[in-house]
């Protein structure tokens, strides 16, 4: 058998991105509420905000590390398996990507150890500011990930130049009209994805009766931020919605299983797509014009089917087809889980409706989840394109590859990934097993993370 | 292809990388070196106060290898996109050693299977060092490019001219360690490393002697002589034997000190002799500062922003680490 470089490298960087992606969303969101909290410790003095930032600060730490080695993985991938990507398109991609990865260790190299071993050693203002820091730092590391993919997805701002793609306007590359919809939206998810986690180890310790009072402290926060987010989330996520009608017709063909041209439109819920036959079997559709009003706000609007699209320049339809509606899933779930556990709250049931904290605990994973299958239709949504009508994925390989040099490589990440990914989620889970300290400890001894997490053991 | 003369800002970003690869090869250097020498004992304590005489360096270190491929790809795209390829595999095992090393600092503590961290940190380190070292001698041997892609086969980084300088960097980290224990310890773990250091020092010049004259053999195949276009940048390889000289001579006098200076300085001769034979290509010897650079629009957008302020934050913040950690290592960091 022939193995194809290409589909063996698409199916590598799928791999490495998507065990990267779990630990940034994580930590974004983990720095944020870190911040959150800590500014809350400063407004009102209460120890209990320390013992819970204390914490999640060693949750952070690892989770951060984890960040940062796989992601030193995704710096190289575009150079060792899309050279041809990474020389055409290298004059905008390569800023966009550099600007990351010093973002990203700038703020390694300065607030994160304030935060990690200055809790003593400055005032506490000073401790505020830079967790506040480390949280924008997080985001700002973000943005510039968001700028070059949303690049990928809706080119802007650029000329080709002898076959290379060099930019025109950074200005419209950075701010466009993608990126601002799209950053809020990954933004908003990262949130979402550790306020899930912090509801689902709140409601844990809360229903084994176990860190009774920090438990209480992450339930109620974390209810009380993902109840407000969720809804702007939800926002955030039809406008992007609204980019891909506009800019990406194969794309959103392909997530509305819309075989043919309509006008208006229907609204398919579920349904197995037959790609063969090009129709959808065991169909569950809402009739027109609820396709037209949810993809155009118009309620005769006409919408593009795949028909009218070269079969050549179709994405791989089933996998968006169903990563959109697992991801839309999981907003719906988060939205239900929040919402309901505000409304015990209110009647002041929420510590004793053991069946609720079950859910809650089980719940864990839907930010993950979200965030993994969201991905996933942006991505294959895109193809066959790598860079939206520039530059096909096919043509973007490295040409030296040998599809025996990337199945080993595939391998050989496999095997890592297993096991350095077991021993850290085993280690992150004895940290949210033993739970958050009684007392505060001293200053954590020495200065690196390594030193920091052994002394905070 | 077209510029013939680099620009200002491309000679900028030139000199950006081959600094931060210069940084990054001592300060990394003498943490792999650690590393290396971690595994040649079976000790326990040794092995515990090695890692803590470098536990509150090594990340920072490794920042600079970031920086280095950042500003790579940001500013000189085409090095990048040959560059990776033509050492897909050295780049993975790189890549998949960086990571078990350097979760190996953390997870040997609490993830269970310490001897596993252990191997792997050893390791890691040693293989780390090896195929940056084999580069340097692919390097040297040329690049094959078709239509500017490399269109060379994945083993060419194996052959002997790259294993040779491969064990010399293996060797040398080794020997940069050793300086950084004899400065940073005191009592056994200090003259563990005094015993180490002049066997080291042989050997690093037994084998760059060998890799030198495999050198000269590889490259009177192709154009160019090594140093007969610039016979001054022979200046370089003599400053090298010079502070070769200093390593023996601070073994002698059991200087702390000297072993870890006059190797930074070998270190930093064998750098410059480098560029010397290699200016004014990045890719030898095909591609050279001028023709892989990106458009000026690109780099100057770097510029505002990573030249002019992050680079000086970082190269102050480890300056600021460095002093506050200066001295020998007592118990712990702490």
């Amino acid at each position: 058998m022939e193995l194809d470089p290409v589909l063996l490298s698409r199916i590598q960087f799928a791999f490495v991105i998507s065990f990267h992606i779990i630990f940034p969303s994580f930590t974004i969101g983990l720095a944020a509420w870190l911040a959150t909290i800590e500014g809350m410790r400063l407004a009102t003095g209460k120890p209990i905000y320390r013992r819970v930032f204390d914490f999640w600060l060693k949750v952070f730490a690892l989770s951060f590390g984890m960040g940062v080695v796989t992601g030193i993985v995704m710096a190289f991938q575009f150079g060792t398996n899309w050279s041809v990507l990474a020389e055409r398109s290298g004059p905008i991609q390569g800023p966009l990507l550099g600007y990351e990865g010093f973002t990203a260790f700038m703020l390694e190299a300065t607030f994160f150890g304030v935060m990690l071993l200055g809790r003593d050693r400055v005032p506490p203002w000073f401790y505020f500011f830079s967790c506040c820091m480390v949280s924008l730092g997080t985001m700002f590391s973000s943005f510039w990930i968001l700028c070059n993919n949303s690049w990928m997805q809706v080119p802007l701002g650029h000329a080709v130049v002898d076959s290379k793609i060099v930019p025109e306007d950074w200005w419209a590359i950075t701010t466009g009209p993608i990126v601002r919809v799209r950053w809020p939206h990954m933004l908003f998810a990262a949130f979402l994805t550790t306020g899930m986690s912090v509801i689902a180890t709140g409601a844990w310790y809360v229903r084994r009766r176990i860190y009774y009072e920090e438990g209480r402290v992450m339930l109620h926060w974390g209810l009380g931020l993902v109840a407000v987010i969720i809804p702007v989330q939800l926002l955030f996520g039809h406008l992007t919605g609204g980019y891909v009608v506009k800019y990406q017709p194969s794309k959103i063909a392909a997530i509305e299983g819309r075989w043919h041209n309509e006008k208006p439109a229907s609204e398919v819920l579920i349904a197995w797509p037959d790609v063969e036959n090009r129709r959808n079997l065991f169909a569950i559709t809402l009739p027109p014009p609820w396709g037209s009003m949810i993809d155009s706000g118009s309620t005769t609007a006409e919408e593009v089917g795949l028909d009218s699209i070269p079969p050549e320049n179709w994405p791989p339809m089933r996998i968006p087809f169903f990563t959109f509606r697992i991801m839309v899933g999981m907003g719906v779930i988060i939205l239900a889980v929040s919402w309901f556990g505000v409304w015990l709250r209110w009647r002041g049931r929420l510590e004793t409706t053991q069946w609720y904290l079950w859910i809650a605990f089980l719940s864990f994973p839907t930010g993950f989840v979200a965030v993994l299958a969201g991905w996933f239709t942006a991505e294959v949504g895109r193809q066959p394109w790598v860079v939206y009508g520039l530059l096909r994925t096919q043509d973007a390989v490295t040409p030296s590859l040998t599809g025996g040099d990337v199945l080993f490589s595939l391998i050989a990440y496999i095997v890592v990934y297993a096991v350095i990914y077991s021993s850290g989620f085993y280690y992150i889970y004895r940290l949210l097993r033993d739970g958050p300290a009684v007392e505060v400890r001293a200053a954590l001894p020495g200065p690196a993370r390594a030193t920091a997490l052994r002394g905070a053991e | 292809m077209s510029a013939v003369e680099p620009s200002g800002l491309a000679l900028f970003w030139a000199a950006v990388i081959a600094g931060a690869i210069l940084v990054y090869v001592i300060l990394d250097g003498f943490d792999l070196g650690v590393g290396i020498l971690f595994g040649t004992t079976r000790d326990a304590a040794l092995r515990d106060e090695m890692m803590g005489t470098i536990s509150p360096f090594w990340d920072g270190n490794e920042t600079w290898l970031v920086i280095v491929a950042a500003s790579l790809f940001g500013a000189f795209p085409t090095v990048y996109a040959v560059f990776l390829p033509a050492f897909y595999i050295p780049a993975l095992l790189l890549l998949l050693s960086l990571i078990f090393r350097g979760v190996a600092f953390e997870f040997r503590y609490g993830a269970g299977g310490r001897a596993l961290w252990d191997w792997g940190f050893f390791l890691g380190s040693t293989i780390v060092a090896f195929v940056q070292g084999a580069a340097v001698g692919a390097m040297i041997r040329g690049i094959p490019l078709v239509n500017g892609q490399y269109a060379g086969g994945p083993f060419e980084w194996l052959r002997p001219l790259p294993v040779l300088t491969g064990i010399g960097l293996v060797l040398g980290y080794a020997l940069l360690g050793a300086g950084w224990l004899t400065m940073k310890s005191q009592g056994v773990l200090r003259d563990w490393a005094w015993h180490r250091i002049s066997r080291l020092a042989g050997s690093v010049l037994v084998v760059l002697g060998i890799a030198i004259i495999a050198a000269f053999i590889a490259r009177a195949r192709m154009t160019g002589n090594l140093f007969m276009d610039r016979p001054w940048g022979l200046v370089f390889p003599g400053l090298g034997l010079l502070a070769m000289a200093g390593v023996f001579i601070g073994v002698r006098e059991r200087r702390d000190g000297m072993p870890f200076a006059m190797t930074v300085v070998f270190f930093i001769a064998a750098f410059l002799s480098l560029a010397v034979m290699f200016w004014p290509y990045m890719i030898p010897y095909s591609v050279t500062v001028a023709s892989a650079a990106a458009p000026d629009k690109s780099l100057s957008f770097m510029f505002w922003g990573a030249g002019a302020f992050v680079l000086p934050v970082i190269a102050i913040y480890t300056a600021v680490v460095y002093w506050v950690f200066r001295g020998k290592l007592r118990k712990g960091y702490g």
